[in-house]
Parts: structure tokens; sequence; C-alpha cells
């Protein structure tokens, strides 16, 4: 059984200890209960290992991302032993190059998706706790949000103000992302708002701040996470997409897309460029995707979160 | 239902102005306007003259009560880098990116229909795990990336399909009537299925929990004891309720489906929206790119109105209120 | 019996469940003849809804019927029948009135294609034809106005109406007998009443058999010829409806009877029967019912007891049928006895039970 909230002023405790029992089966919640299965351990156990490799990249890795080795000799060499993923056309060493990328893609998500959950939520919980006119305009605004093409809009900023610095690129990613958690936050506060130790809490004097942040925030935070991590995948692709068209980290910089771009010109011939990028954004957006759904499944199966939004 | 569709019409509205808004402020507010390229000389004179021709000496927010006065006109600007109205550029670009859409929208959801539905009707089989492993993994392929391998690998190493455009360049228009419509075709099945298969994946799984929430509710029993086969029980009786859900995925799956279109446009030089969008980008043409910006949005908030209707008339509860 | 229309031998719907194998149906054994209306009766977890849906193999997995079971009716069993003739039958033969007619009916079809299906897939008719005939059945049943009716959708008539259009949905093929598992147990009261008198009249008038099960024994004082009760899901007792109420055997049955609130009679406190239903899954040894019977002694903990005859017509599965004289020495049930005063804690489904129970879990338990 969940418990309700974590208390401690004594008129939340009176609040909780009077309802608790009352409280029928919820979905377990995140915070207090887990029950991991397989599938969420390897997944769990891929991301955490992506996360190493992103961390010590600069251990790992041969070479520096950069270098050009030599620009007659090893000009886009297929993949060999010196080279296991091959050279680019300015003869850098791919294998570094994706190692590094690694760090830079996974960073990229991590941050705006952060900012992206921390607007959503902020968002969903004003809307849903204020209710009546408020949460109407409020989803309005969001529905207009919504139906906004992110990739069309993002394509268009980041264009017009390329060159364009990472933290920029974390900055409007994020904040293009969050309109579906918003959604699904305002969802989850209007039903644990109708929970019996909300209403217990402002029958006993509670302040607004206080139950929002001590009771309601809590126990919102489920459809959150598991939008976050799905969340994480989404932002790699997207990144990786708009690198690709050379507006999102530029050149030097590696990440999984640029490299892309870096090597667009010759598909045909330089496969490797092409490919090595790719399998390495599949495996992580797998391993990512993979732990959230099992965590979708594992807090709420019947939770109908967002689809793939770009 | 007249108060729901007036209801649903007056949020399209919102959306489009606020669609109008945004791109409007952040094209505007972006470093440089469209005459300050330095691709070419020009002379500072004429430059200036541009500009006050164009209105790009006002102050912003009378700009602002211009453009909008401009595009609830239709008047979308004028595109500098292909030397049209951007209204022209759009009307030849837009349809073609429908038809894109279009076709990749109907595929998408055939495909993840049937495939949702033989999951949930065999759920917990071999066969259904299996298909989700798999589903999952095509859910994870970036868009681009997949465009590029099935060009790579459907068009050069194996050319069954041609490498890009939506015409073949050469003899299109020497064709006749069959000849053009298949060779259009042609061009569409790769960036079409590319599309699609991406969207198929998300669309499986709604549907095959949509089916999975149906298929033990009373009335299927009922169907059942009245002596139907179980195809028909499952096809005609649970799938029709099933569906409910998946029609309100074709509008939320509207605003990805641009985006990913895009991708693929560039991909495969189909000469839409996002491929225009694309060069106007590059060469800094503003009013292209906002106009792209803010057709796409309407794109996107009448199709979502379009789908809402959908819903409406498909199911009977709707209709009534 | 030779001339009966339904036998049923020795029925056994089993669920396989984490939680071991649920007995749901273990061994039942009765008829119902031509023109008859037979009563099943017994309380949640008792087996009879499950019994119903074993009669059409209705039951989906992870239940299933077991091998043994016979099923005979019109000459065939179909406990082994071949899906095709199945499904001629359902509905067409034999038909299903079920519990709640809110959502029984398909939502999204109107209410007289519900009908004229069933006339399309059996008579083969015409849509026009099974259109007439899903309209007539609409005003037999006792609906206004039935041709503009039918080209309502479910949501749009009353519960009592709707009950009603699965009723003529039952009808429309003239079957020769009708399961009607607690056909009016989510209805109001006043609405209850015009549909068991709907059924008797529509009994009347075409002759067919009706199997109904329920819990309320009110219903069955009214409607049926001969009443069998479950328990355990097993077939307690089973008698003329006259001979049940006048002198039941058993002491479910007289706790069922007891139970009942009278009119005229003081009482402060209704009388219940202490405890509640074993689980599906572990079912007792001896008698089933061991654990609340008032009567109970060692022989009915060790030794199941088979169904004594105590008359012709009545049958009970009770010791008591070989040692009347205990029903001398009344005593306090066994339940009584373990955790708490009320016996309450003990039995039922073990684990608890959420909100979230779904018609899976009742079928499986009734």
């Amino acid at each position: 059984m969940p418990s309700p909230t974590r208390v401690s002023a004594p008129a939340d405790r009176l609040a909780a200890s009077l309802v608790a029992p009352a409280m029928a089966a919820d979905a377990p919640s995140l915070v207090t209960r887990r029950r991991l299965t397989g599938t969420m351990w390897w997944s769990l156990a891929l991301i955490f290992l992506l996360c190493i490799i992103a961390i010590f990249a600069q251990q790992l890795a041969p070479y520096p991302p950069n270098a050009q080795l030599d620009i007659i000799g090893l000009k886009s060499r297929p993949p060999s032993g010196a080279h296991p993923l091959g050279t680019d056309q300015y003869s850098r060493d791919l294998l570094s190059r994706m190692l590094f990328g690694a760090r830079i893609s996974l960073s990229v998500a991590m941050l705006a998706v952060l900012l992206s959950a921390t607007v959503g939520t902020a968002y969903g919980l004003i809307s849903g706790y204020r209710g009546g006119r408020v949460d109407a305009v409020m989803m309005r605004l969001l529905d207009a949000f919504l139906a906004i093409p992110r990739v069309l809009l993002l394509v268009a900023v980041l264009a017009l103000w390329s060159p364009v610095p990472l933290s920029a690129l974390i900055l409007v990613i994020g904040l293009t992302g969050w309109f579906e958690v918003s959604r699904l936050v305002r969802a989850e506060v209007l039903s644990v708002m109708q929970r019996e130790y909300v209403v217990a809490a402002r029958g006993l004097g509670a302040s607004g701040p206080r139950i929002v942040w001590r009771h309601i925030l809590p126990n919102v935070l489920n459809p959150v996470i598991v939008s976050a991590t799905l969340g994480v995948g989404n932002v790699i692709i997207l990144e990786a997409g708009l690198s690709y068209l050379g507006i999102g980290a530029r050149a030097p910089t590696a990440s999984w897309g640029s490299i892309f771009f870096d090597g667009s010109d010759a598909f045909q011939t330089t496969w490797w460029i092409a490919l090595f990028p790719g399998l390495a954004i599949i495996l992580t957006v797998l391993a990512f995707n993979v732990f959230g759904t099992a965590l979708r499944d594992t807090l709420d199966p019947h939770q109908l979160a967002g689809d793939r939004a770009r | 239902m007249r108060r729901y569709l007036a209801a649903r019409l007056l949020q399209s509205l919102i959306v489009v102005v606020l669609v109008t808004t945004i791109s409007f402020f952040l094209i505007r507010l972006a470093p440089g306007d469209p005459f300050s390229f330095t691709d070419f000389t020009m002379n500072n004179v004429v430059r200036e003259q541009l500009r006050t021709q164009y209105g790009y000496d006002q102050p912003l927010p009378k700009q602002f009560i211009r453009f909008l006065g401009n595009v609830a006109h239709g008047r979308l600007g004028y595109s500098h880098s292909m030397q049209r109205n951007v209204g022209t550029v759009l009307a030849e670009a837009v349809p073609r990116t429908l038809l894109l859409m279009s076709a990749a929208i109907f595929a998408a959801f055939a495909l993840g229909i049937a495939i949702g539905a033989l999951q949930a009707v065999r759920h917990g089989s071999w066969l259904d795990r299996a298909t989700s492993a798999v589903l999952m993994f095509f859910y994870s392929i970036p868009d681009f990336w997949l465009a590029l391998m099935a060009l790579l690998a459907f068009a050069y190493w194996i050319p069954l399909f041609p490498s890009g455009g939506m015409t073949d360049a050469v003899l299109h228009d020497y064709m006749s009537l069959g000849g053009r419509i298949r060779d259009v075709l042609a061009h569409l099945v790769l960036p079409a299925l590319t599309l699609a298969l991406l969207s198929a994946a998300g669309i499986a799984r709604y549907q095959r929990s949509a089916l999975l929430d149906v298929l033990p509710q009373d009335f299927v029993r009922t169907a059942r004891a009245k002596g139907l086969a179980e195809r028909t029980v499952v096809m005609k009786h649970a799938l029709r309720n099933a569906l409910l859900p998946i029609i309100t995925l074709v509008g939320l799956s509207l605003p990805s489906l641009v985006g990913g279109a895009f991708f693929v446009e560039k991909v495969f030089a189909w000469p839409g929206m996002g491929y225009v969008a694309a060069s106007a980008i590059n060469a800094r043409d503003y009013d292209l790119v906002t106009g792209t910006v803010i057709v796409g949005g309407i794109m996107v908030a009448l199709g979502s109105l379009l789908a809402d209707l959908l819903y409406a008339v498909a199911d009977p509860r709707l209709r009534s209120r | 019996m030779a001339d009966a229309l339904l036998t049923i031998e020795n029925l056994r719907t089993y669920f396989y469940g984490e939680a071991g194998v649920a007995r749901a149906v273990d061994g039942v054994t009765f008829s119902v003849g031509a023109g008859e209306t037979v009563g099943l009766v017994g309380e949640s977890g008792s087996g009879k809804s499950v019994t119903a849906l074993s009669v059409l193999r209705l039951v989906r997995p992870p239940g299933r019927l077991e091998a043994g079971s016979r099923i005979a009716f019109e000459g065939r069993d179909l406990a082994t029948l071949g899906d095709r003739e199945l499904r001629s039958i359902r509905g067409a033969r034999i038909a299903m009135v079920f519990q709640e007619p809110m959502t029984a009916l398909n939502p999204v079809f109107t209410v007289g294609d519900q009908i004229a299906e069933v006339v399309r897939i059996h008579a083969k008719a015409s849509r026009h034809d099974a259109w007439q005939r899903a309209v007539e059945m609409l005003q037999i049943v006792g609906i206004p106005a039935p041709a503009q009716r039918a080209k309502e959708y479910p949501h749009q008539l009353s519960g009592g109406m709707r009950q009603r259009v699965v009723i003529a949905m039952a009808l429309v093929m003239n079957p020769a007998l009708v399961i009607a598992d607690e056909p009016t147990t989510a209805l109001d009261v006043t609405i209850q009443a015009q549909i068991i008198e709907l059924l008797q009249e529509l009994q009347h008038r075409f002759g067919m058999s009706i199997l109904l099960i329920t819990h309320d024994l009110g219903v069955i004082a009214e409607t049926v010829s001969r009443v069998l009760v479950m328990y355990g899901g097993e077939i307690v007792e089973e008698a003329a409806v006259k001979t049940l109420f006048a002198s039941a055997h058993h002491p479910y049955t007289e706790g069922l009877l007891a139970a009942m609130p009278k009119l005229g009679e003081n009482r402060e406190r209704l009388r219940t029967i202490p405890g509640t239903v074993p689980p599906p899954t572990k079912w007792p040894h001896g008698c089933r019912f061991h654990d609340r019977c008032p009567y109970a002694w060692e022989r009915c903990l060790s030794e199941h007891p088979p169904l004594y005859q105590i008359e012709s017509g009545h049958v009970s599965r009770c010791h008591l049928a070989e040692e009347p004289e205990r029903r001398n020495h009344p005593h306090e049930p066994l339940v009584m006895h373990e955790v708490g005063g009320l016996g309450m804690e003990r039995g039922g489904s073990g684990t608890g039970r959420g909100p979230r129970e779904n018609s899976a879990d009742r079928s499986a338990r009734s």
C-alpha cells in the first residue's frame, strides 16, 4: 500500500493517519514503491552503461574526437583494425567521435528533458490546482501550443539564430517539449485532488502551496517520470536530426547527428559514417524507450501517455 | 453537436492566431533581417529602399499589426529567394506535402491497426511479444536515418525505386496521364512508407491496448452468445469500439507527422513544404519561413478539427449531445 | 429424463490461474424439460453463472470445460460439438440473457441492428426482413413506438428498456431454451417485477424453457417450477419450488430461506449465514458447507456427501439425510470459532479485492 505523503507537520500527519486506511488500491507511487521487472533491469543497465561511456569518453577514446590524423592517408577509410568504425572525410577516427558524441547527445537530451519536465509539471500543477477559469484558459493555450509542429518551429528558430551554442539548443528544445507533460500532470493533479488526504489536509487548514508541494506533487510524479524517460529518446532523435540539418550541434562538435551531417554528402560510398551513428542512436533510444514503457506499464497500464511528439 | 463543433472551430482559430503570432515574433526577433544578406553585393541605398518597401523599418508592434492584416487576407509576403509570392510557392508545395502525408497516414493507420489488432487477439503469445519487440525497435529509429537507409537500400543498392524527387526529372512531362500518375506513385512509395513505419509502431501499441480493453467487455460476450463467428465478433463488434480512441490519435499525430515529413522530404528531395522550408532557411528568406510555419500550423489545426469531427460522427454517444 | 430438452452431466469448468486451479463448477448434473422453468440459486462464488456460461461454451480461457462434461441438447453434445455447429445453436436454439443491460449491448450499433443481426446470421434473411422482425420483437417485449426505438442507440434507452431489448434479441429466433443469468439483479425493484412478468408472459406465448440463474429467492418463488441450489461448485439441493419453500432439507437452503426478511415477522436483525464461501481453488474436504453449518459433525469434515434422495424429485447433498436426528442438536458453526468473533475475516477470495475487479473476476467467482 502506498503511503500517502511525506508528512511531518502535525496537521498533515493527522490528516494522513485519519484517512490512510480509507485509501483503496491506488496505482503504486514510484516515490514509495518499486517493482522492477526483468525488462526494466537490462534496459536500465544499458542506460547506465551508456552514461558511463559518455562520462569516460575521454579515457575510452583512442584519439581526440576532432583530431585530423592523416588527411591524405586516412581519409574516409572503412572500418579496420586500427579504426574499428572507420574514419570520416577529415580523417577523424569515427570511434572516438562516437564516444564523445555520446556525451553531447546524452547530455543535451537529459538537460532538455529536465527543463521540459520542470516547466510542464509547474504548468500542470498550477492549472490543475487552480481549476476554474484559470485552468480553462491555460488548457486552451496548451491545446494551441500542442498543435504547433515542434520540428518546424525548432528548425525555424535555430536556423535563423544559427550558429547556436549548445546551451541555447538545450533551452529551445526544452521549451518546446513540455506541453504533453503538463497535460498529464494536470490530469493526475485532478485525480489526486479528489483523494481523501488532500480534502482532509485542506479541512485541517493547510495552505495552498503547502498542499501542492507536500501532498500533490509527490503523487503526480509518476507520469512525469515516464514521460521524461520516453522524452529523452525523442530528444536524442530530434537533436540528431537538427544536427544532421546543420542547425543543431555545430561542427566540429561531435554529436551523433553532426557526425551524420559531416558525412552526408557521400553516403553511398562511406556507408559507415551513416550506419554507426544511426545504430548508436537506435540502441540508446531503444534502451530509454524500453525502460520508459516498462515503467509506464508497471505504474499504470491504463495511462495513455503521449505518442512520439517531435 | 453544434456546440461541440463551434467550440472546436474557435479553438482552431486560436491555434492559428497563436502560431501566427509566435512565428512572427520569433522570426522578427532573430538577428538581422531579410535584407542583411551578404551573399551578393547590394547597394546599401537599395537595401534601405527594400527595407522601407517591405516595412522592415517600422517599429515592431506596427509591423505585427500589418502582418496580421496581411495574413488574414492571405498575403503571406514575398519570397526573395524564389522571386515569387510566398503564397504562390506554398500553393505549389503544400499539396505535395499533403499527398505525402495522406499516403503516410493511410499506410500508418492501416498497418498500425492491423498489427495492433492482431496482437490483441493473440495476446500473450510469442507472436505478440515478438511483434512488440520489433515495434519498439522501429519506434526508436530516427526518421532521417530510416529515410537514408531506405534510400540506400531500395534506390541505390537494389534499384527498385527512384532515388528522389517527386517526378522523373527528364521524362515526366512526356508521359501519358497514366504514366505520370505511375511516376509520381513510384516516387511516393519510399518516403511515404518511411514516414508510415515510424508512426505505425506507436499506433499499433495504442490499438493493441484499446482492443485489449474492449475485448473483455460484456457486449463482446453477447455477440458471441448470438452465434457470431469469432472473426466477426472481433472485427465488427470489438474493433468498431476500439477504433474510437484511434481516431483521436489521428489528430494527435499530425504535428509529429508534419515534423517527420520535414526530414523525409529533405532526404528524398520531395518538393513539399519541408523541402521549401529547408531552402528558405538557408537563404534566410524570412517571409517564406514564416509562411511555412504558419501554413504548417493551419494544416495541423484543420487536421485535428477534421479528426475530432470524424470522432463525433463515429461515436453515436457524442452525436446526441 | 428421456424427454428432457437439456441434460447436463458431470459438468466441470475449471479456471487455470496463478493461484492454482479454480474449480468453479465441479461436477454438476441436472436437466431442463421442454417448456419448464428451472431456477438455479446460489450466492456469489457458488458457480451458478459459470454453469450458465458453460452450456454455450462461452467460458473464455483460462477457463475451460473439463473432459467428461456432457451437455446433451437436441441429440448433440454441446461440450464436444464443433465450432460451426455450436454457433448455429447459439442465439437460435439456445439464447442467453445477461445480467447487465447497461453493458450487454454494443454502444455503437442501433438497437434494431443488434436484434436484426441475429436474424440475418441464423435465418439468412435480407436486411429489410430482418429489420422488420426486429421491430416486431420490440413490440412483443413491450417497447412503445418500436419502429422509432429500433433506430436508437443503447445509451438512449433506460435500463429496463435495454433489458427488454436484450430479451428481444434472445427470443427473436424462437429458441427452445433461454438461459437468463441474473436478468433483474442490476435493475430497480419496480423494473425487476416488470421484467419477470415479461418473461413469464413470453414463456406462455412461445413455450420455451427457461433456466433462470439468480440469488434472489423471491424471484424464484414467483417464476420457476423447479429449483436447484448451488454451493461450492456443486448442486446441493434440488426440489420442486413448493417443496423447497415448505420443507427445504439442506442447511444451506435453510439458511437462505431464513435470511429472507418476511412481512409480519418481528425481528431486530436479519438472520445471516455466518462466514463466506471458500475460494474455488481450495474447496474443503468433506462437505463444502461444513464450516458454516449449524448441524455439522465429524462425518461432515471428512466425507463428501453425495446427493441423497429425500423424496421423489427432491435430493439433497447432506448427511442429515442419513442421520436426521442430528438436526436436533444445532450448534455454532465452525467459522465462529476462528479469527475474530464474527467469522467474517475467513474465507472469501483471500487476497484483498481492490476496487478494480472486473467482470472476468466476477464470472470466475460466480
